[in-house]
C-alpha cells in the first residue's frame, strides 16, 4: 500500500514537472534569450549577458509603430466589444425571453467561426459598403476594419461574461428603483451598471488581451497599418533578432506584475472583510500573501535590472568571447592547413582537384573571399561569422563588395552563396580563380 | 407625511395568455387603512400588488389611487411605494444612500439627502448606522431601512409584499406590531400581501381573503374569523372543525344539519349565506376548537369522542378527539392551572354554544 502511495506521489510529482515545463518552458528559454548576446535568439552557445535586445527594441521603428497601432485597435475594440456585449447580454437575460436560445445561437456564432474567415468577410462586406457610398475613406481604414473585424467575436466574448454576471442580478432592484421614482435610465445607471462594473472590467481586459494577440482576423483587415502581431510575423519571414524575445520579456513581465497585483488585491480585500486571516509571520502590509512577496521579489528584479543596465557593459565580455572565437578559427586554419600540406605531399600532383572539390563541399570557401576571414575581419563582424547566416547578413566590405548589387547583374545564378566552381570567376572579382585555391584551399569560417 | 388616500380596484382581471391570475377583483379600500390580502401562495395576492403598484397593467379593470385612474403610468408614476418580499435593499449603496435613493432620482444633494437620511434612521432606531452597507446589517434592520426607503418616496400608498416572511418568528411579531406602529404614524394608506393568518388579523383594518384569483371574503378580522364567507375563508384563517351533512330544517338565520357521522348539529347560518341554504342542501358547519367545551349540552350542539391525544402548548392545551366512524376533532382548552387530561380512549361528550358555530353551503377546503 506504502509503496504505491509513494509511487503515485512521484509519478504525479513527475506529471506536474512535464505539464509545468511544458507550459512555462518556452517562455523561459525565450525569456534567456533576451539577455544572450549572440544575434539569433538561442541559449546556446551562450555568448554574453547583455541589455542590448532592449535598446534594439525601443530603436525599431516598425515594432514600436506596431505597439502603436496594437493600443489604438485594443482600445477600440474594447470600447466597442463592451458595449455590443453589454447591449446583447441585457436583451438575452432580461428583454427577450422568448427569442433567448436563437439570440443566444446567434450571438455566440463569431466564436465558432474561423478568425480568417471573419478577416476576409469584414474585408469584402466594408469594401462594398464603401463602394456604396462612394469610397468612404474610412471605411477602407485599417484601423476601422480592424476594430469591426476584432469586434465581431470579441464582442461575443464579452457578452458571455456579462451573462454570467447578470444571472446573478436580481431584477427586483430595478424594480425597486422604478418603484422609487428612477426613470429606467436611471435605474440602468445606478443601480444595474455599478452591479456591472466588475463584470465590464474583466470584459475589458479579455477584450483588450484578445485584440492584442489577434493575428488572423487582423492579417485581412489592417491595411496600411499593421498591428504588433502582423509586424512580428513579418520580422520572422526575414529573420529575427533576440529583441523579440526582450519584446516577450516585457510583455510577460507586465501580464505577471498585473495578475500578482490583482491577486494581492483580492487578498487584502478579503482580509479586510475577515474573510482570511492573515499570516502571523509575515509583516502585516503584505496581507499574509505569497503573491505579495513575489510581486515584491519581481518589482525589485524589474528595479535592479532597470539599474544595472545604465552601468553594466557586455563589451569586455564580448571583446573576450571574439578574441576566444579568433584563437578557435586560427587554430583550426593552422590544423587544416597543416593537414592540407600533409595530403599534398603524399599526392603530389592533385591540386588542381582539391581545389575544385572543397569549396563545393564547404559551402563557399571564405578564405577566397578577399581575405574576409583574416583575423582583423573579425572585430568588426564576429556575431555574422557562424556562417549560417553570414551570406544574408553580413556586412558586405569584408567581403571585398562581392555582394555588391552590380555584381550579380553578371551572374544572378550565384547569389544565394553557394559557390560553384565552374562560375564566371569575374563577377566575384576572381576569387575563383584555381590559383587562389593554392594558399588557402580549406579554411571555411567555421 | 400626506395623509392616507382610497384604493379602488374596479373589477380587475388579470391574465397570462390563458391563465386567470386574477378574476374579478372589486376592492375598495379607506384612504389611512391597513388593509392585508391573506390567501395561500400562488392565489393572485402578489399579482394584485404588481397591478397598483404599476409594474403590471390588468387585463380589464382598473385602479384608482386617491380618485385617478392610474391606466398607462409606470411604477415610477404612481404614488405607491413597495416593500418588496426580499427588501431589494440596493447591496453597492450605503444605508443613508438606500434610504434617500428616491431623492437622489429626483436630483437632490448629498446634504438634503444625508439630513433627510438622518431623519428616518431616527424613526427606525437605526441612528449612526447610515454608513454602513446592507450586508452588514441583521435581518430586521434592514426590514427597517427598506421601511424607511420607501416611506423616504412619501408615498400615499405604501405596498408591503410578505416583508415578514424572511424573519424568524420573535422578530416577526416585533416587527407586526412595529409596522402598525408607523402605519398609525404616518397615516398614509398600507397594503400589506401576507399568507400568515396571524399578521393579517393583528394588523389589519380590512382583510381580503383570496382563493385561486378569486377574492372570497372582505371584511374586518372578526367578520373574516367569526362568519366566514365561504368553506375555504372558515378553514383557512384560523383552525376549524368541519362537519358535512344535509340540511334538515331551516329556521331564520339558524339551520339544522343531519351529519354524517355525528348526528343532528344546529348552527347559525354564516351571514352571507342567509337565504341561500334549503333543506336538502350539501352543507358544511365549521365549530372552532376554542368553541369546544367538555360536557353534556343540548342535544342538537353535543358530540360524543374519545380522546386521542393531548399537546401542552403553554397556553393551551389541544385535544384531539375522535368521534363516531372515526371523525377526527380538535378542541382547544386555556391552560387554568389545572390539567384536563382525562383517561385516554374514553368515550365522553362535548358541546358547543350554536351561535358560535357557523354552517354554509358546501364548497371547497383549503388545503393543508
Amino acid at each position: 500500500m506504502k509503496s504505491n502511495i509513494l509511487f503515485g506521489r512521484i509519478a504525479l510529482g513527475v506529471y506536474f514537472i512535464i505539464f509545468f515545463g511544458y507550459l512555462i518552458g518556452p517562455l523561459v528559454v525565450m525569456g534567456f534569450t533576451a539577455f544572450n548576446s549572440a544575434a539569433f535568439p538561442s541559449i546556446t552557445p551562450w555568448q554574453c549577458f547583455t541589455y542590448e535586445w532592449f535598446g534594439e527594441l525601443l530603436k525599431d521603428e516598425r515594432i514600436l509603430n506596431g505597439i502603436k497601432n496594437s493600443f489604438i485597435v485594443g482600445i477600440g475594440t474594447v470600447i466597442l466589444s463592451v458595449s455590443i456585449g453589454l447591449a446583447a447580454s441585457l436583451v438575452l437575460t432580461q428583454v427577450w425571453a422568448k427569442w433567448r436560445s436563437t439570440f443566444y445561437t446567434i450571438i455566440i456564432a463569431p466564436i465558432l467561426i474561423p478568425g480568417v474567415v471573419l478577416g476576409i468577410s469584414t474585408l469584402v462586406f466594408w469594401r462594398q459598403v464603401s463602394d456604396m457610398f462612394g469610397g468612404v475613406a474610412l471605411l477602407n481604414n485599417g484601423i476601422f476594419l480592424t476594430i469591426i473585424g476584432q469586434s465581431t467575436f470579441i464582442a461575443s466574448y464579452c457578452m458571455l461574461v456579462f451573462v454570467a454576471r447578470l444571472q446573478r442580478f436580481d431584477t427586483g432592484l430595478t424594480e425597486a428603483a422604478l418603484d422609487l421614482g428612477a426613470t429606467h435610465t436611471q435605474a440602468f445607471r445606478k443601480v444595474l451598471l455599478p452591479f456591472m462594473r466588475p463584470a465590464i472590467a474583466s470584459a475589458a481586459v479579455l477584450a483588450f488581451l484578445a485584440s492584442f494577440e489577434n493575428y488572423n482576423t487582423t492579417t485581412f483587415t489592417f491595411g496600411s497599418y499593421p498591428t504588433l502581431t502582423i509586424e512580428l510575423s513579418q520580422m520572422v519571414r526575414y529573420g529575427i533578432n533576440p529583441s523579440i524575445s526582450a519584446l516577450a520579456v516585457i510583455i510577460v513581465v507586465i501580464t505577471v506584475f498585473g495578475a500578482l497585483a490583482l491577486e494581492v488585491y483580492g487578498r487584502r480585500k478579503k482580509v479586510k472583510a475577515g474573510e482570511i486571516k492573515k499570516s502571523k509571520s509575515l509583516p502585516g502590509w503584505m496581507f499574509g500573501n505569497i503573491a505579495t512577496i513575489l510581486l515584491v521579489a519581481l518589482s525589485f528584479a524589474v528595479i535592479a535590472m532597470v539599474f544595472t543596465s545604465q552601468s553594466y557593459s557586455p563589451q569586455q565580455c564580448k571583446a573576450d568571447y571574439r578574441e576566444a572565437r579568433d584563437i578557435e578559427t586560427r587554430l583550426k586554419i593552422e590544423a587544416l592547413q597543416a593537414a592540407r600540406a600533409a595530403a599534398n605531399a603524399a599526392n603530389g600532383d592533385t591540386t588542381e582537384e582539391a581545389g575544385t572539390d572543397a569549396p563545393a563541399e564547404q559551402g563557399g570557401a571564405s578564405g577566397a573571399f578577399g581575405g574576409v576571414f583574416a583575423p582583423t575581419n573579425l572585430e568588426d563582424a564576429a556575431g555574422q561569422s557562424d556562417g549560417e547566416d553570414s551570406g544574408a547578413a553580413a556586412p558586405a566590405s569584408p567581403f571585398g563588395g562581392v555582394f555588391a548589387p552590380t555584381n550579380l547583374e553578371g551572374s544572378a545564378g550565384q547569389s544565394s552563396g553557394e559557390a560553384t566552381p565552374s562560375a564566371p570567376a569575374t563577377a566575384f572579382g576572381g576569387v575563383f580563380d584555381p590559383t587562389n585555391l593554392e594558399e588557402s584551399s580549406g579554411t571555411s569560417g567555421n | 407625511m400626506s395623509s392616507g388616500v382610497d384604493v379602488n380596484l374596479e373589477n380587475i382581471w388579470i391574465k397570462f395568455g390563458d391563465f386567470v391570475a386574477v378574476r374579478e377583483a372589486n376592492v375598495n379600500i379607506n384612504g389611512g387603512d391597513f388593509f392585508s390580502f391573506l390567501g395561500p401562495s400562488g392565489c393572485g395576492k402578489t399579482t394584485i400588488l404588481r397591478a397598483v403598484s404599476g409594474f403590471l397593467d390588468p387585463s380589464e379593470g382598473r385602479v384608482l389611487i386617491g380618485g385617478n385612474d392610474m391606466a398607462g403610468l409606470g411604477p415610477n408614476k404612481r404614488p405607491t411605494a413597495l416593500i418588496f418580499q426580499n427588501l431589494a435593499l440596493f447591496p453597492l449603496m450605503k444605508v443613508w444612500e438606500n434610504i434617500t435613493f428616491s431623492m437622489e432620482v429626483k436630483g437632490a444633494t448629498a446634504g438634503e439627502r444625508r439630513k433627510r437620511a438622518d431623519e428616518l434612521l431616527d424613526m427606525i432606531a437605526l441612528s449612526g448606522q447610515g454608513d454602513k452597507f446592507p450586508s452588514e446589517l441583521s435581518g430586521g434592520q434592514k426590514q427597517r431601512v427598506a421601511i424607511a426607503r420607501a416611506l423616504c418616496a412619501e408615498p400615499d400608498v405604501l405596498l408591503l409584499d410578505e416583508p415578514l416572511s424572511a424573519l424568524d418568528l420573535k422578530l416577526r411579531q416585533h416587527m407586526r406590531s412595529e409596522l402598525r406602529e408607523i402605519q398609525k404614524r404616518v397615516g398614509i394608506t398600507f397594503i400589506y400581501i401576507t399568507h400568515d393568518q396571524g399578521e393579517a388579523l393583528t394588523m389589519s383594518d380590512s382583510v381580503a381573503v383570496m382563493r385561486a384569483g378569486i377574492i372570497d371574503q372582505i371584511g374586518d378580522g372578526h367578520a373574516v374569523y367569526d362568519q366566514p364567507a365561504t368553506p375555504f375563508v372558515a378553514s383557512f384563517v384560523g383552525e376549524n372543525n368541519v362537519f358535512r351533512g344535509k340540511v334538515t330544517a331551516v329556521n331564520g338565520d339558524e339551520a339544522t344539519i343531519a351529519s354524517n357521522r355525528s348526528g343532528e348539529l344546529v348552527s347559525k347560518i354564516t351571514p352571507a349565506a342567509v337565504g341561500k341554504l334549503n333543506v336538502g342542501d350539501d352543507a358544511m358547519m365549521f365549530v372552532r376548537p376554542e368553541m369546544l367545551q367538555m360536557g353534556e349540552g343540548d342535544a342538537k350542539s353535543t358530540i360524543s369522542a374519545k380522546v386521542i391525544n393531548e399537546e401542552f402548548e403553554g397556553n393551551t392545551y389541544s385535544i384531539y378527539l375522535e368521534g363516531e366512524g372515526g371523525k377526527q376533532i380538535k378542541m382547544a382548552m386555556p391552560n387554568l392551572g389545572n390539567d384536563p387530561h382525562k383517561a385516554k380512549g374514553d368515550m365522553m361528550s362535548f358541546n358547543y354554544n350554536a351561535n358560535n358555530a357557523v354552517v354554509m353551503p358546501a364548497g371547497d377546503l383549503a388545503s393543508e
